[in-house]
């Protein structure tokens, strides 16, 4: 029978990156904004700050028999600690998009398709190290067909306060760029 | 005042869909105590009752949250409390005091797994049979299951529902898996939902007696303060309210209290059948297991085993007649759930050895894919 | 009497009346309460200050918890709520909270209110709910046979303390004094026309409002005290009760061979708690605005 369409994402890092935020952008982009089902599910430990998590994010055409990921193609890694906690959990051959600002990727990753992008720095160098997770949305945005650039920028908009705005926007398009600039230099088997 | 129901297409956690369901079904009044993991609800309500006019207190504990819905109840107001297994188990106290007066009142439980702290922020379906009865003595009670955050936000409402029409404390028996599991909601134009509210007398005062039930067995509801001098107990009662400990009595006032809920269990059972008109092994679950049940189903169908899905709605009352009347054709009943074999205790009691029944039990916290019913189905369908 | 205040009772002839009839549910009586027991005369007080005050009883909500005292609210003609040991005042904080217009009003024992509902009570002062809990306290468990109460006395005899009491009672004025009532007051059921007095008192204010009843026992506290026959508690209340309106809360601790200290003890303005939520609703809808 044919599979199930499920395109699955998981975002790792540690607690206070806005990891389950992004997990939450992209699946209210993909519901709201692309009209598709999507389902948005996190593990975390009892620590509010400072512990490996994640968030996953399972989008489709149809009803979700399973919310949580089971063989995501893509990850985010912001952490050291949660790259050599969850890593495994990545599909063979999966995209790997690493915050390589902060993570330090071994050999392990050679198993995937890795992007680095310089995502803290960048954020740093905008004057707010907290966007780093919405300029990884735009990256991840512009090289994964499951969700459009247009449904996960009205997602941010919709969640980011208004005062940071323009300042989230900013971050975004900077991701979306890096990405056009990644899609040329390989081909990213979807 | 802001919006009550908040019409549209939503991304929303199962613990905001129980809240906003709360609120489109009129809930005014929340009492409760924060416990991971349905915190959430508290927290939401806490937010939007001050738009819309509601009444939200964070009591000391679970005793005082459940005492203080009914009294809300009384006073007229929908009411709700929402918890996990561990403040279950205080307020069964005053829940049974809810069953006693029969108060209208929704109880929501995001299970966790257990015994006692167990493991607080993983799922679990283990207490099942203390919805049942995790009060003392003898009584029937509602309790509805959901699989998504949009069940979550449509059987709030029915809960309500039945609450209102039951005059009983209706429990939402969810999960972390659908609490902390965001989801699509699609909440429908305000006028698109039903809601139901509780009889009131239509007596003079003088006439009135509060527990005198109509044909369908359930009492009209005075309010406090409208001169119907209410008098209520948890002691055993007549049709006048007032304590009369006799034999008699407590015989007709436990069989009310019971067969209120048992007379109407047509109206009140749901259950969603699929792929049962030829099946000769079918998969009872309910909650967030049903979800991956009938995408293995689906699987299996394809390898032509004749499998169909029966998916518990309503928890309790058990929809023992669905069971029953399958039983007739299936030969195998696998239940899979998320503890040590609770529903699958009732229907291997309704099944009467009739066909088989295997238990498919997870308890790790962690919920059952779809491959493993799957593989389960397989393994059974070979027998 | 209109036909609305006899609620379909049958008129009596004035001869038949007691004083009090209309708050009464005359069909329930006899009552279950021993003779030289507190807490009919509490009820009496508290019924003449309602009357007193003005209050319409279709108004009057009477919530209950467990014990002797639990009983009361099925024998006043008002709305009566007998719930379960110890969660009068949460429930009780439901119906207020709903219908504030109501006078909404805690009677039970000192075992329901300080016991078992002993934190509820604090976070109710705390919390400034607008009620008003009057406490019977007996300094024993009555109804279930005469065991150790959190307001027995050191030294004090009871099925669960044969060879006396090793712990120090509540001092409970300055426990309600201290978690926030408005109005903390004591008095006996001995003192009925000061006791009436001061829930009058009370009644007229808003928030949390507390009065302390001491309140004979003779059959469950009495007997095994010294205190046997049904005047003997009513003669130690008499002589031992000293007035001292404003007292400092900290100094009224009952203890057997001292002074007891009745008054008024505290008065204080303080927003309600639904006076709060009005307030709180008031900002959000004010930000609410201010947004469009």
């Amino acid at each position: 029978m044919k599979p199930e369409t499920r395109k699955e994402v998981m975002f790792a890092g540690f607690g206070g990156q806005g990891i389950v935020t992004a997990g939450y952008i992209t699946g209210e982009a993909a519901v709201v904004y692309d009209d598709k089902v999507a389902t948005l599910t996190q593990v975390y430990g009892p620590e509010a700050r400072g512990s490996a998590c994640y968030s996953g994010v399972v989008i489709s055409h149809e009803e979700i028999s399973y919310p949580y990921p089971l063989n995501p193609q893509i990850m985010v890694v912001m952490n050291q600690e949660a790259y050599e906690k969850f890593l495994p959990k990545l599909q063979q051959g999966g995209v790997l998009i690493v915050d390589s600002t902060i993570v330090k990727p071994d050999k392990l990753a050679e198993k995937y398709q890795l992007y680095k992008v310089p995502a803290t720095e960048i954020a740093e160098k905008m004057g707010a190290r907290v966007i780093a997770n919405v300029i990884i949305l735009g990256f991840l945005g512009r090289i994964w067909d499951a969700i459009s650039v247009e449904a996960l920028q009205e997602a941010v908009k919709t969640r980011v306060p208004k005062k940071y705005l323009e300042l989230n926007l900013k971050a975004f398009q900077t991701g979306v760029k890096l990405g056009e600039k990644a899609l040329k230099k390989k081909i990213i088997k979807r | 005042m802001g919006k009550t129901v908040l019409t549209g297409k939503h991304f929303w956690y199962g613990n905001i869909a129980i809240a906003e369901g709360a609120i489109a079904a009129g809930c005014r009044f929340f009492g409760g105590y924060p416990i991971t993991p349905a915190s959430e609800i508290a927290e939401h309500i806490s937010k939007r009752f001050p738009e819309i006019g509601g009444i939200f207190v964070q009591f000391e504990d679970e005793l005082a949250s459940m005492a203080a819905i009914l009294g809300a109840s009384w006073a007229g107001a929908k009411s709700m409390t929402a918890t996990s297994g561990p403040g279950l188990s205080l307020m069964m106290e005053n829940l049974g005091l809810g069953v006693m007066m029969e108060v209208p009142t929704v109880v929501v439980n995001i299970q966790r797994g257990g015994p006692s702290t167990g493991l607080p922020t993983l799922t679990a379906q283990g207490d099942v049979m203390q919805a049942k009865w995790g009060s003392h003595g003898p009584y029937e009670i509602i309790a509805l299951s959901p699989d998504s955050p949009q069940e979550a936000f449509d059987l709030t409402i029915r809960c309500f529902n039945l609450a209102e029409k039951y005059r009983v404390p209706v429990i939402l028996l969810a999960s972390e898996t659908v609490g902390h599991s965001a989801g699509k909601v699609i909440v429908p134009p305000e006028n698109e939902i039903e809601l139901i509210d509780r009889k009131k007398p239509t007596v003079p005062p003088e006439e009135y007696l509060p527990y005198k039930p109509d044909e369908d067995l359930i009492p009209p509801m005075a309010y406090a303060g409208e001169g119907y001098a209410i008098c209520t107990t948890g002691l055993t009662h007549n049709e006048k309210g007032y304590p009369d400990v006799s034999a008699e009595t407590q015989e007709k006032l436990v069989r009310r209290l019971n067969d209120k809920i048992r007379k109407h269990m047509e109206e009140i059972v749901d259950v969603e059948e699929e792929n049962m008109e030829d099946a000769k092994i079918a998969v009872v679950s309910y909650g967030q297991v049903s979800r991956p049940v009938k995408r293995a189903v689906k699987m299996a169908r394809e390898d032509g085993i004749k499998v169909g899905s029966i998916k518990l709605i309503t928890i309790w009352p058990f929809a023992e007649n669905v069971i029953r009347k399958w039983a007739k054709q299936v030969e195998l009943f696998i239940v899979p759930e998320l503890n040590y074999g609770q529903i699958y205790l009732e229907v291997k009691r309704e099944v009467a050895g009739n066909s088989e029944t295997v238990l498919v039990p997870r308890m790790g916290g962690k919920l059952i894919t779809p491959q493993e019913i799957y593989r389960e189905i397989k393994k059974v369908s070979k027998k | 009497m209109s036909h609305k205040m006899t609620r379909g009772k049958k008129p009596l002839l004035p001869q038949e009346l007691h004083p009090m009839d209309q708050w009464l549910r005359s069909e329930r009586m006899p009552h279950i309460w021993c003779a030289g027991c507190g807490i009919g005369p509490t009820l009496y007080a508290w019924v003449r200050a309602l009357d007193t005050v003005g209050i319409d009883k279709d108004k009057v909500v009477y919530v209950s918890g467990i014990g002797c005292c639990g009983r009361g609210s099925g024998y006043l003609d008002v709305d009566g709520f007998h719930t379960t040991h110890g969660r009068a005042i949460p429930f009780a904080t439901g119906i207020k909270l709903v219908k504030p217009d109501l006078c909404v009003n805690v009677i039970s024992g000192d075992g329901d209110i300080f016991s078992i509902g002993g934190n509820h009570f604090i976070h109710a002062c705390r919390r400034n709910v607008d009620l008003l809990v009057i406490c019977t306290n007996n300094f024993i468990y009555g109804m279930t046979g005469g065991q150790l109460a959190a307001t027995t006395p050191i030294g004090d005899y009871s099925t669960t303390t044969p060879y006396g009491n090793i712990e120090p009672p509540f001092n409970t004025p300055y426990l309600a004094d201290a978690s926030g009532a408005v109005y903390v007051a004591r008095w006996t059921s001995i003192h009925v026309r000061l006791l009436e007095k001061s829930i009058a008192e009370a009644l007229r204010m808003k928030g949390f409002r507390y009065i302390e009843v001491l309140s004979p026992c003779p059959v469950n506290y009495g007997r095994r005290n010294r205190l046997r026959e049904v005047d003997d508690i009513a003669k130690w209340f008499w002589q031992s009760s000293v007035i001292r309106h404003g007292a400092d809360t900290r100094e009224v601790q009952i203890e057997k061979g001292k002074p007891i200290i009745l008054g008024n003890f505290v008065k204080r303005e303080k927003l309600s708690y639904y006076g709060e939520l009005k307030k709180l609703e008031e900002k959000v809808k004010r930000a609410a605005e201010a947004k469009k």
